[in-house]
C-alpha cells in the first residue's frame, strides 16, 4: 500500500464509529444560505447603491459612467492625475482599447511577460467576471482578467466592467462561476474586496500591504 | 525537569502578572468586539448562519473520504501533484524534495499555520534555502524568531516602538514608528523576494471537494503574489480542511472574515485549481498540494470529538477567552493556542503530556458560545481531562476523592468534618496563601468561601424542636 492508501484506511477506519449528527447530515441549500446571510435588496437600482456603499466602505474608488467614450475620458482624467508613465493590460476587448487609448507605453501579459517591467508599471487595467453588491467585490480570473499577478502587482488595480456584470451575492457570483466556467476552470479565481490592507501592527489599518495601494471600478451604464 | 506543564505553568505566571502586555491584549481585543458584533449584526440570523456551517462541517467530515477523493481527483486531472504525507517528517522530506528537485535557493511563504506545525522553516533552512515569510505580522515575528502569538495575528502582542526597533537591528530601515512606514518597509523588501523566489509555499483555507480547487484568505495580497510570480507552488494543507462545495464558501467566506478580524470579507478569497493552463498569462509551470495528516484521522477517531476538525481557525475562541488574554498566545508552547488549541494537541502530540492544557479553562464556555461552526470546546477540555485520569490516573487524587466519599457517604462523620472545618476555617486566615497552607497552591490566587454558620441538616433539627 502506498502512503494515500494508508491515509484513506485510517480514515475509513476512524469513521466506522458514528457520531450522532447533532447539527443534521445534510448539506444547506442554497436558499437557506440566502435566510440568513445579510441581504442585498432586490431591484438592481438597491443593489447598484449597495455596491457603491460596499466600495465607500472599502475604500475602493467607484465610479459610474454612461457610455464607453466617457470611460475613455475618466481614465485619461485618473492618469493625468497620477501621472502615470507606463501601464499593463490584456487583450479583453475592452480593456486593451481603452488602455491604448492613454498613449502611454504599454504592457500587454497576454502569452507571457517580464515580471520586473510589470512590478514597474503604475496601474494594472483589467476586466472582470462579475461584480458582488452583497460584499462589494471584484470577481476576477487568471482566464478573463489577464493572469494572476496584473491585477495584484501594480499598485493601482481599475477594472473595467459593465453594470449587467453586478450580482447580488456571493452565492449568485458562484453558480455564475460554475456556468461560465465549469468545461475549463481557470487556474485561479479571486474576490478582489477593496484595496490591499493589513492591520498587523496594533490592529490599525494600512492600505497597501502587498498588493495595490489603489483600487478604482469604472463601471458602464449600459 | 522542564515540562511542557511546568513551562506553561512558569509562563502563565510570568505573563499573567505583567500588566503592560494585558493592556496591549485588552485594547486589541475590545476593538476587534466592536466590529465583530457590527459585522455580526449585519446578518439577518448569525445563529442560524452558525448552524448551517456546523452542519455542512459535520457531513463534510463524516463523508471525509469521499470529499477527499474528489477534491484530489479533480485537482490531479488539471496537472497539479498531490501528496500524501502521514506526518510531518514526510511532509518536510516531500517538500524539501521537490525544492531540491527545482535547485530553490529562495522561497518566499504566505500565511501557514500547518507549516509551523511540521517546523517547516528551519528544515528549508538547514537545506541552504532563504526562507522569506511575506504575511507581515508573520514577517515581524520571523525577523524576531519569535513563533506566531496568534492563529491570525501574529505580532498581536507587539507595540509599534517594538517593531520599528526589530526593523532598526534587522534591516536599518525604519523610518519611524508610524504602521504606514513600517508596513512600507516590509513591502519593499518583499517585493524584491517575490521577483528572486524559486518556490512559493502557502497554506490554504479551505479544499473545494466538487471543483478541486483551493482557497485562500487573505488581506495583504502577499499570497497572491506567492501564487502568482515563483516558478513552483506548494501549497500544504490538512486533510481536514475540505469542503463540499463551491457555494459553501458563500457562508464561510464572509463567516471566517467576520470572527476572524471584523471583516464583512477579507480583501482576497482565492481559488487555485492548478498550475498555468493554456492561454493563461503566468502563474507557476508546477502546482503541489500537500495534504497532511499528521495525527488528525487520531483525532477523527475519537467520536465524541470529531467536531474539532472543523475548525477554520478563525481565531474567535482566542478572542474570547480570559485564560488566552491573560496568559497569552506563546505560554501554551504549541502550535494552536487558545482554547482550539487546548483541544486539539493532545490529541496532535500525546494526551499525557499535554494534558495540562485541559486546565487552561475557566469553563466559562465562551468560545463554544463564539465558535462559528459550533465545535464544543469547554465539553472537550472537559472530555480530555477526564480520558487523561482514566488513561494514568493520579494517585493523590484517587486518594482525596475515596476519603471524601468515605466521609461524605457517613451522614455523623461528615458532621463531624463540618464542625471541624468551620472552626478550622477562623484560623486559616493566619496562614492563607503562605507556605504552611496545605491548600496552598489553590488559596494563594484565590479566596475559599465560608461554610455555612449552620448547615440545612442542623437547621431542620432546630426546626423540628
Ligand atoms: S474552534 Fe471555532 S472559534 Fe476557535 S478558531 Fe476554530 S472555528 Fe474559530
Amino acid at each position: 500500500m502506498n502512503e494515500r492508501e494508508h491515509l484513506f484506511t485510517r480514515i475509513r477506519e476512524a469513521l466506522t464509529v458514528k457520531t450522532p449528527a447533532h447539527h443534521g447530515d445534510s448539506l444547506p441549500t442554497s436558499a437557506e444560505h440566502r435566510c440568513v446571510l445579510p441581504t442585498v435588496g432586490t431591484t438592481m437600482d438597491e443593489q447598484l447603491a449597495l455596491f457603491a456603499q460596499n466600495a465607500a466602505d472599502l475604500k475602493a474608488t467607484f465610479i459610474l459612467v454612461n457610455h464607453e467614450d466617457d470611460l475613455a475620458r475618466a481614465l485619461q482624467v485618473l492618469a493625468d492625475k497620477e501621472q502615470w508613465q507606463r501601464v499593463a493590460t490584456h487583450q479583453g476587448g475592452l480593456a486593451n482599447k481603452l488602455a491604448g487609448l492613454l498613449g502611454l507605453p504599454l504592457l500587454m501579459v497576454d502569452g507571457g511577460y517580464d515580471k520586473s517591467a510589470l512590478a514597474l508599471c503604475d496601474a494594472g487595467i483589467s476586466e472582470c467576471d462579475a461584480l458582488v453588491a452583497q460584499t462589494g467585490s471584484v470577481v476576477v480570473t487568471s482566464m478573463t482578467a489577464g493572469g494572476r499577478a496584473l491585477s495584484c502587482l501594480p499598485p493601482h488595480h481599475v477594472v473595467i466592467t459593465r453594470r449587467s456584470q453586478l450580482v447580488p451575492d456571493l452565492t449568485s457570483a458562484f453558480s455564475l462561476i460554475r456556468e461560465k466556467h465549469a468545461a475549463h476552470y481557470p487556474s485561479m479565481i479571486s474576490f478582489i474586496t477593496g484595496p490591499s490592507r493589513t492591520g498587523d501592527i496594533e490592529r490599525i489599518l494600512v492600505l497597501g500591504a502587498h498588493g495595490p495601494k489603489q483600487l478604482t471600478i469604472f463601471c458602464i451604464q449600459d | 525537569m522542564n515540562t511542557p506543564a511546568s513551562q506553561f505553568n512558569a509562563d502563565a505566571r510570568r505573563v499573567s502578572a505583567d500588566l503592560r502586555h494585558r493592556g496591549i491584549i485588552r485594547t486589541a481585543m475590545n476593538n476587534y468586539e466592536v466590529v465583530r458584533d457590527r459585522r455580526k449584526a449585519g446578518f439577518q440570523d448569525w445563529q442560524g448562519a452558525r448552524d448551517l456551517a456546523a452542519r455542512t462541517k459535520c457531513e463534510t467530515i463524516s463523508h471525509l473520504d469521499t470529499h477527499l477523493e474528489q477534491f484530489a481527483r479533480l485537482l490531479e486531472a488539471r496537472g497539479t501533484v498531490v501528496h500524501w504525507a502521514a506526518n510531518a517528517q514526510h511532509a518536510r522530506d516531500i517538500i524539501l524534495g521537490i525544492v531540491r528537485g527545482k535547485n530553490a535557493r529562495v522561497i518566499v511563504k504566505s500565511k501557514t499555520m500547518t507549516s509551523e506545525e511540521i517546523h517547516l522553516n528551519e528544515a528549508l533552512e538547514n537545506a541552504g534555502c532563504e526562507v522569506v515569510e511575506s504575511d507581515l505580522g508573520e514577517f515581524i515575528v520571523q525577523l524576531r524568531e519569535e513563533p506566531p502569538y496568534h492563529l491570525v495575528f501574529p505580532a498581536m502582542h507587539l507595540t509599534r516602538a517594538e517593531i520599528q526597533q526589530t526593523f532598526q537591528r534587522k534591516s536599518h530601515d525604519a523610518p519611524s514608528d508610524n504602521p504606514e512606514d513600517l508596513t512600507m518597509v516590509a513591502r519593499r523588501v518583499l517585493r524584491e523576494k517575490y521577483l528572486q523566489a524559486d518556490v512559493g509555499i502557502t497554506g490554504a483555507n479551505f479544499a473545494i471537494a466538487e471543483t478541486g480547487m483551493i482557497s485562500i484568505t487573505e488581506n495583504e495580497g502577499n499570497a497572491r503574489l506567492t501564487a502568482a510570480l515563483p516558478q513552483t507552488m506548494i501549497t500544504l494543507i490538512g486533510i481536514e480542511k475540505v469542503l463540499p462545495r463551491l457555494e459553501d464558501l458563500a457562508l464561510f467566506l464572509p463567516m471566517l472574515a467576520v470572527m476572524g478580524t471584523g471583516q464583512p470579507l477579507a480583501c482576497y478569497n482565492t481559488l487555485y485549481g492548478g498550475p498555468r493552463q493554456p492561454g493563461e498569462a503566468d502563474g507557476p509551470e508546477e502546482f503541489h498540494v500537500v495534504m497532511l495528516d499528521n495525527r488528525r484521522t487520531t483525532l477523527l477517531a475519537d467520536a465524541e470529538q470529531r467536531d474539532a476538525l472543523g475548525c477554520i481557525r478563525c481565531g474567535a475562541c482566542l478572542n474570547v477567552c480570559p485564560i488566552f488574554c491573560n496568559v497569552g498566545g506563546h505560554t501554551y508552547g504549541t502550535v494552536y493556542g487558545g482554547p482550539i488549541g487546548s483541544v486539539i494537541t493532545p490529541h496532535l502530540r500525546g494526551l499525557h503530556e499535554w494534558k495540562h492544557l485541559g486546565y487552561a479553562s475557566s469553563l466559562c464556555g465562551a468560545c463554544s458560545e463564539t465558535c462559528p461552526v459550533r465545535i464544543d470546546l469547554h465539553h472537550h477540555l472537559l472530555q480530555n481531562r477526564r480520558n487523561a485520569s482514566y488513561a494514568k490516573p493520579i494517585r493523590w487524587q484517587k486518594l482525596a476523592f475515596q476519603l471524601f466519599a468515605l466521609v461524605a457517604n457517613r451522614p455523623r462523620l461528615w458532621s463531624l468534618t463540618t464542625r471541624l472545618a468551620r472552626l478550622g476555617q477562623k484560623f486559616h486566615g493566619l496562614i492563607k496563601g503562605r507556605a504552611l497552607d496545605p491548600a496552598q497552591a489553590w488559596t494563594r490566587t484565590r479566596e475559599i468561601q465560608p461554610i455555612a454558620r449552620q448547615s440545612f441538616h442542623e437547621w431542620w433539627k432546630e426546626r423540628g424542636k
